[in-house]
């Protein structure tokens, strides 16, 4: 009979890892189980390439909560955050956007585009501001149940309501439209040039089984601008050593607390008995005991793969049915011999430490979202592209560079068939041509290259269908209907069972705070005393 | 020129002679613009443009071009006051609103003839300016970057114009406007600026900018002639009472948090509206407040002692009332001056409250509560500014 | 010649602009209302469009008319008839084995047991969530902060309707209100017929694909006629035309005059508000309230005109989304066409050409970039089974709504209409093989025309898109909601206002008492000192 614990967590992604570390440092006896021979989840370093460094999943960060890398000291533990600014969007007559760091070279840039939307930049950076502060709390915070009449969610549903309040009649109707909307109407209302709204759109889609033009695709613009690193919010910073820097410090920090970690785990099923849980079963037969299990995997593996349906109230069964996540994305990470030049800017540029972007139109935008409704990936695709090595020599041998290209839209299957190999060959060679039309040397510095489907992404990361945010981020599935309305609040269905995933409030983004907030409420429910930390104050 | 470099910090069509003249260095980032904090010594070109000349690169500037039949139509939407009472050769103080009735910028609108205009702003506002021009026959052009201007300002700046050869500018008004040749171009000469003194602002043609500055210093040689920089300015706008955008209120429709934004009653700017002109932004909005009253007033106040009340806040009593958004020490009145915003029912002239002023010396951090007095108006006002024929010192 | 002894002038004699003036004046006020063409009914008209073959030329069916409105003003009394009610709706199958839908039932030899069984919960649940949104759009949308008791008692309404669905309604509600018809259809349903009519009912008349989130709420949109009595779409004996005259004899039984070929050119107003309305034709009327039936661009941009109204309303006009996709499909025609696999009492229902979910969104990513589909979306009506007053002796008369067909289509409408005609009749004849011999004439309103001829600014017939954003409180933008403008006196009344498109008369009527209860606040029943208030308030 293997050892009893307090808790047990499924999964050593970032979430869980946070949920773990502040359980065990409540005093409770954790350990986290992890499919995989590494920890990390999707927030991972792996060498695929002799000396070279991939974060072969997640990318970059902003969204990770200050509070809580604060709280678990993880630059004690090894991680550090170096900020970037801006981005580039490079057109296809040969010009480029840059949307420089600095806010007065970002006026001339916007301006040499057209002075009008230079001017307009202003008050679109005050509005989605506004949108920024307003979500901005509710980070740290469990989401209240609106059908519930008890005090607590009452309460928190009063917090909603009057920071909603606060933004004034006019402004409440602003807000609302600005989450009903689509990235694309919301731009037009704003700027003149194509290629400044293709720029500005593309955080509007990543992640996202959604076109620029689809209702709710302003929401998922905000996801990546309320993250901040050294309190500037909007800011996104390079983890040194890259992401899996963050899971690491995260797993010191954890075992600091005397938590333990088993890699080479993977839960067959959590087991329930008389209605309570009572532990995990292991794919290898090992049964572990626990009164507390926490599930970092998304709803649709949580409910429909490690839980028998027997075990489940009827809803939650039909709720994680048609729980949306779906795959849109894929990634390439490639070992450089040397640092490619892009037209138009030269490669001392701030631009080049920055993402890059191809798509010079919310039209073309459409199109690659046209492919993949259609069950193709995009025949001109979307990236986000970012050379990370630039500024942390950790990554790449010294004049080398890694480059990490981010794609939007590839579908969970291909015409409704799986994946193959030849697939996900033509699917490389769509994106490297793509970025070739963008930079005349950058084949020739190709030395390995790493292709990641959504297949891929979910046979190893154990996302489903790939989707990056363990579900979409879109109105539905937000708040308090995150994951499905009525389980909002980081407890399952089963008496001991939790979701700390970002398939949970406030959603994905290696973020760290559905950990947290999981962790907060499960000590909660043990009567113990709370100790994760409220967000900082934001004025 | 490449792409790339139009992005860098531009310069002015004044930069060699100014980067000559600024001996000590320091400079500023005036909307992208190159500027200098001071040439020399702050103080010295203070007191240039309070005893005999101090000449402003004002360059950066926004400046548009507001054309077409319907331009005196298209401004009387967008601006507060009456601009069809704006004459030609005229030019006028003015601020504009946004619907809601809150002040988006001040600036200066020039009226150069039937259906042609130009509008000089702190902020920029292409983007509101477009919008109003919905529905109406006109044209906005932002002319920043080809025009050059020059403040001169102070009370010799009549004679070193005239030593320029400008024969006959001493008649020219306040607030008037008149062309010169200069160098095969036309040469603007106007009276306004921004420091309370007799002075002209000068606009021409970049290509003849540095030619403009050697003969404007070499007329004004025995005149007391001095460049002066941006940290000079602040000290002589904050004397004669002028607001500054982003500094004493925020534009409009750049405010993030609800509330943020001010009225012109509010910035006691009340009389530069009329209400009774017809349509414009925000009137329904303001007469709405002038039914209702206003959130808050403006004042200006008298404070004790020669601490600069500087981001103080304003008590009545023991009670935050309000804060402090420009002062300074102010050389010439040899007073101690402070804009503040309060709550609309204090700041009645001659009512006494107090700026809780915090400042340090050696490291140690003295709280002072300072007495200070409502006053009705700016402490400096010059009677050279208003005279015509312009005087001579 | 001026005129001055309205109290209100409705500009606009649409059915909402009808029944609007019909309120007002029998709470006793003067009206006067002002259409344009030789007949009143804006969009539910009836018009001859080849001779003696005539046609209801916009709307074409009658399914959400309020029961309420048709109440109050008697209007089977003023003569409103139904030559059919509750008809099914069959999706055509290429095979012929269609789909039939009912409003609770559903059959065809392609539909699954378990499908049948899924159609009636689903439908029940629809039912639901629709009279949740009947409530809403009985009453004028509230404001949220600044709101006063009758804002207070139509949130604590709708709060307390959500709150009797059960949590488990509830929670879907929450939930799908938002999402798209697409994946309720998948999460309910498997027969792609099925799928793919209901879905149209989320995207007819919209700049939306079955794909598109919102497309749920505009499905309950459409559902509201359910709730209103109607169990399927209904025919007008004599085609819409008759349901506009109906209401202009009600609205003249009460004291409204009413002028046609008035066209009204200008909404006049000065600094403080309107003033009244020119004519094109010179002549001026001085009112102190004027109630626009136009849709919100049209009102402000042509009416009132953009320079007379602040920048910020200006540029909310402005960027009001308006686009639309539906052309109408005249077809007069030699005898009854043979749908393949229909009887003729099946060929009187309403026929949908929509074989399934993924073709209806290929043919909206065509609208998308301005070219019109090869394979549109058909809503299709033969009237004349049911009146055989509209066409002569053995012939008949289809209509069809088609989408989707772009307004601003990239090549333009007038090069190809004729071969998009021709498109149309080859897509029906995949369907009624021998149609294309039978066609005598036909007539084809692209969104320009409909724009031209109805005043539809953007050819849409909702007067704006029906999605989240411009919905409520944000219909027809932040800051002119509960139909006072934001210009003191004038009213909205059409479906760019609260609840939207579709005839329902509920714009109208909400309007009306919106502006009789402004003139019971001002405390003298008479609307002209109430102005200053409500302009302001």
């Amino acid at each position: 009979m293997s050892k009893r614990y307090d808790a047990i967590v499924i999964g050593a992604g970032h979430n869980g890892l946070t949920n773990a570390a502040y359980l065990a440092k409540a005093g409770l006896d954790v350990l986290i189980v992890e499919k995989n021979s590494y920890i990390g989840g999707a927030t991972v370093s792996r060498e695929l390439h002799t000396d070279w460094l991939y974060s072969n999943c997640s990318y970059v960060c902003s969204l990770l909560r200050p509070e809580i890398t604060r709280d678990l000291e993880l630059p004690r533990h090894g991680l550090q955050v170096v900020p970037y600014g801006g981005s580039v969007s490079f057109c296809s007559n040969g010009d480029y956007f840059g949307d420089y760091p600095d806010h007065g070279r970002q006026y001339r840039e916007i301006a040499r585009h057209s002075i009008r939307d230079a001017n307009a930049y202003e008050r679109y950076t005050a509005d989605v501001m506004k949108q920024t502060r307003l979500i901005r709390p509710f980070l740290m915070r469990t989401p209240p149940d609106p059908t519930s009449l008890k005090p607590r969610d009452l309460k928190e549903m009063k917090v909603l309501m009057d920071a909603f309040a606060e933004l004034g009649e006019e402004g409440l109707a602003d807000t609302l439209r600005f989450w009903t909307k689509s990235i694309g109407d919301y731009l037009d209302e704003y700027f003149e040039t194509d290629v400044i709204k293709a720029h500005l759109a593309g955080s509007g889609i990543i992640g996202t089984a959604l076109g620029v033009y689809s209702p709710g695709t302003a929401y998922v613009l905000l996801h990546h601008y309320m993250g901040d690193v050294d309190g500037t919010v909007g800011a996104w910073g390079f983890a040194r050593g890259g992401m899996g820097a963050v899971a690491a410090a995260l797993a010191s920090s954890l075992q600091s607390f005397g938590g333990e970690i088993r890699i080479d785990a993977e839960v067959d099923q959590i087991i329930v008995r008389g209605g309570k849980v009572a532990g995990v079963a292991l794919s290898n037969g090992d049964e572990i005991n626990a009164d507390i299990v926490v599930s970092n995997l998304d709803p649709k593996r949580t409910f429909l793969k490690i839980m028998e349906e027997k075990d489940l109230p009827a809803d939650v069964v039909r709720k994680a049915k048609n729980f949306k996540i779906r795959g849109s994305s894929g990634k390439l990470n490639i070992a450089l011999d040397g640092l490619p030049s892009f037209n138009g800017i030269p490669k001392n540029s701030p631009l080049m430490h920055t993402d890059m972007h191809v798509l010079d139109s919310l039209q073309r935008m459409e199109r690659a979202y046209d492919d993949w409704k259609n069950g193709s990936f995009s025949s001109d695709p979307y990236v986000d592209m970012l050379i990370p090595s630039q500024v942390d020599p950790t990554m790449a041998p010294p004049g080398k560079h890694m480059m990490t290209v981010f794609v939007q839209y590839a579908p969970p299957r291909v015409h409704g068939e799986e994946w193959t190999d030849a697939d996900r060959d033509a699917f490389g060679k769509t994106v490297i041509d793509q970025i070739a039309n963008y930079s005349p040397d950058f084949k020739d510095l190709i030395l390995h290259c790493e292709v990641r489907t959504p297949r891929e992404i979910e046979n190893e990361i154990g996302l489903t269908e790939g989707n990056i945010f363990m579900g979409e981020l879109t109105f539905d599935q937000l708040l308090f209907n995150r994951p499905f309305p009525g389980y909002a609040q980081y407890r399952g269905p089963v008496r001991g069972m939790y979701m700390c995933g970002s398939g949970t409030h406030p959603g994905g983004g290696v973020m760290t705070a559905p950990g947290a907030n999981a962790a907060r409420e499960i000590l909660r429910d043990l009567k113990r005393t709370n100790l994760v930390p409220e967000a900082y104050p934001d004025d | 020129m490449k792409a790339h470099d139009e992005t860098m910090m531009l310069r002015t069509p004044f930069h060699s002679r100014v980067a000559e003249a600024c001996e000590i260095n320091q400079w500023d980032d005036w909307k992208g613009y190159t500027t200098p904090r001071a040439y020399t010594e702050v103080e010295q070109e203070y007191f240039a443009v309070r005893s005999s000349t101090g000449v402003f690169d004002l360059s950066p500037m926004t400046k548009y071009r507001i054309t077409g039949a319907d331009a005196e139509r298209y401004l009387n939407r967008v601006m507060t006051r009456d601009v069809s009472k704006l004459k030609p050769g005229r030019v006028g103080y003015t601020i504009w609103c946004n619907d809601a009735g809150q002040v988006m910028d001040d600036g200066t609108l020039f009226h150069f003839g039937a259906g042609d205009y130009r509008l000089c702003s702190y902020t920029r506002v292409m983007d509101w300016l477009q919008w109003s021009s919905l529905g109406l026959d006109v044209s906005i052009e932002d002319e920043t970057a080809d025009v050059a201007a020059l403040a001169v300002q102070g009370p010799t700046s009549c004679a070193v114009l005239k030593a320029m050869g400008f024969i006959g500018i001493e008649e020219l008004k306040p607030f008037g406007l008149t062309h010169h040749a200069f160098e095969n171009t036309e040469l603007m000469i106007s009276r306004t600026g921004f420091t309370g003194d007799l002075g002209y602002e000068l606009w021409i043609e970049p290509g003849k900018a540095e030619l403009l500055w050697d003969r404007l210093f070499t007329a004004g040689a025995n005149l007391g002639i001095h460049p002066i920089g941006n940290d000079a300015l602040e000290m002589l706008r904050i004397e004669a009472g002028f607001l500054q955008a982003g500094v004493d209120f925020v534009p409009a429709e750049e405010t993030v948090r609800e509330g943020r934004s001010r009225s012109p009653f509010e910035l006691g700017l009340g009389w530069l509206v009329d209400l009774d002109k017809g349509l414009f932004n925000g009137r329904r909005a303001l007469i709405e407040e002038q039914r209702n009253g206003s959130r808050y007033g403006f004042v200006f106040l008298d404070v004790q002692g020669n601490k600069p009340a500087q981001h103080s806040f304003i008590l009545k009593g023991k009670r935050e009332i309000g804060s402090v958004t420009s002062a300074a020490w102010c050389p010439t009145a040899k007073s101690n001056i402070a804009f503040a915003q309060v709550e609309s029912q204090y700041g009645r002239p001659g009512e006494e409250l107090i700026a809780e002023i915090y400042y340090q010396r050696e490291l140690i951090w003295t709280r002072l509560l300072a007495k200070c007095r409502v006053i009705e108006r700016p402490v400096f006002s010059s009677p050279k500014r208003r005279q015509t024929p312009a005087p001579d010192f | 010649m001026t005129s001055s002894s309205f109290e209100v002038i409705i500009v606009g004699g649409g059915h909402n602009g009808l029944v609007c003036a019909a309120y007002l004046a029998k709470a006793g006020h003067k009206v006067l209302l002002l259409e344009r063409n030789e007949r009143v009914g804006g969009a539910a008209i009836t018009r001859e469009f080849a001779d003696g073959f005539s046609v209801s030329a916009c709307a074409q069916w009658l399914y959400q008319f309020n029961p309420t409105v048709q109440a109050d003003l008697n209007l089977a009394q003023h003569g409103l008839q139904l030559a059919a009610r509750d008809l099914d709706t069959i999706a055509l199958a290429a095979d012929g084995n269609h789909v039939t839908l009912s409003s609770t039932t559903v059959h065809g030899t392609s539909v699954s047991q378990q499908d049948q069984l899924a159609y009636s919960s689903f439908t029940q649940q629809m039912q639901k969530f629709a009279s949740l949104l009947a409530s809403a759009s009985e009453r004028r949308a509230p404001k949220l902060l600044h709101s006063n008791w009758t804002d207070r008692i139509t949130l604590l309404k709708l709060g307390l309707g959500m709150k009797m669905l059960g949590k488990q309604d509830m929670q879907d509600l929450m939930r799908i209100a938002l999402i798209n018809i697409y994946d309720v259809m998948q999460e309910n349903f498997d027969n792609h017929l099925l799928q793919a009519a209901l879905s149209l009912d989320g995207t007819l008349g919209t700049h939306m694909g079955p794909r598109s989130p919102n497309s749920v709420f505009s499905f309950l949109h459409r559902r509201l006629g359910e709730v209103f009595g109607f169990n399927g779409p209904a025919v007008v004996k004599g085609g819409m035309g008759e349901l506009s005259e109906a209401l202009a004899k009600a609205a003249v039984s009460y004291g409204v005059e009413l002028r046609t070929l008035a066209a009204v050119g200008k909404i006049n107003c000065n600094a403080d508000g309107v003033t009244g309305v020119t004519l094109t034709s010179g002549e001026i009327f001085n009112t102190p309230v004027v109630v626009s039936n136009a849709d919100p661009k049209t009102t402000f941009e042509k009416l009132v005109g953009l320079r007379n109204i602040e920048t910020g309303v200006a540029r909310r006009v402005s960027t009001i989304r308006m686009k639309g996709n539906v052309a109408k499909l005249h077809l007069a025609l030699d005898g009854l066409p043979d749908f393949s696999g229909l009887d003729m009492l099946q060929q009187g229902q309403r026929l949908l050409i929509a074989p399934s979910m993924d073709a209806m969104e290929r043919a909206f990513n065509a609208a998308k970039y301005g070219e019109f589909s090869a394979e549109p979306v058909m809503d299709i009506c033969i009237p004349s089974l049911h009146d055989s007053s509209l066409a002569p002796a053995g012939k008949h008369v289809l209509s069809a709504l088609v989408q989707y067909a772009p307004y601003d289509l990239k090549a333009g409408w007038a090069p190809v209409r004729e071969t998009y005609t021709q498109l149309l009749i080859e897509r029906l004849g995949a369907y009624a093989p021998n149609i294309g011999a039978r066609v005598l004439a036909t007539e084809l309103l692209t969104p320009v025309s409909l724009e031209r001829e109805f005043h539809l600014g953007g050819g849409h017939w909702h007067h704006g898109e029906i999605s989240l954003d411009q919905i409520m409180m944000m219909r027809p933008f932040p800051g002119a909601t509960q139909y006072a403008m934001p210009l003191a006196g004038l009213y909205l009344c059409g479906a760019g206002a609260h609840p939207g498109g579709g005839v329902m008369g509920l714009a109208g009527r909400n309007a009306a008492n919106e502006i009789i209860s402004n003139s019971k606040r001002a405390n003298t029943g008479s609307i002209a000192t109430t102005k200053q208030q409500e302009g302001n308030s």
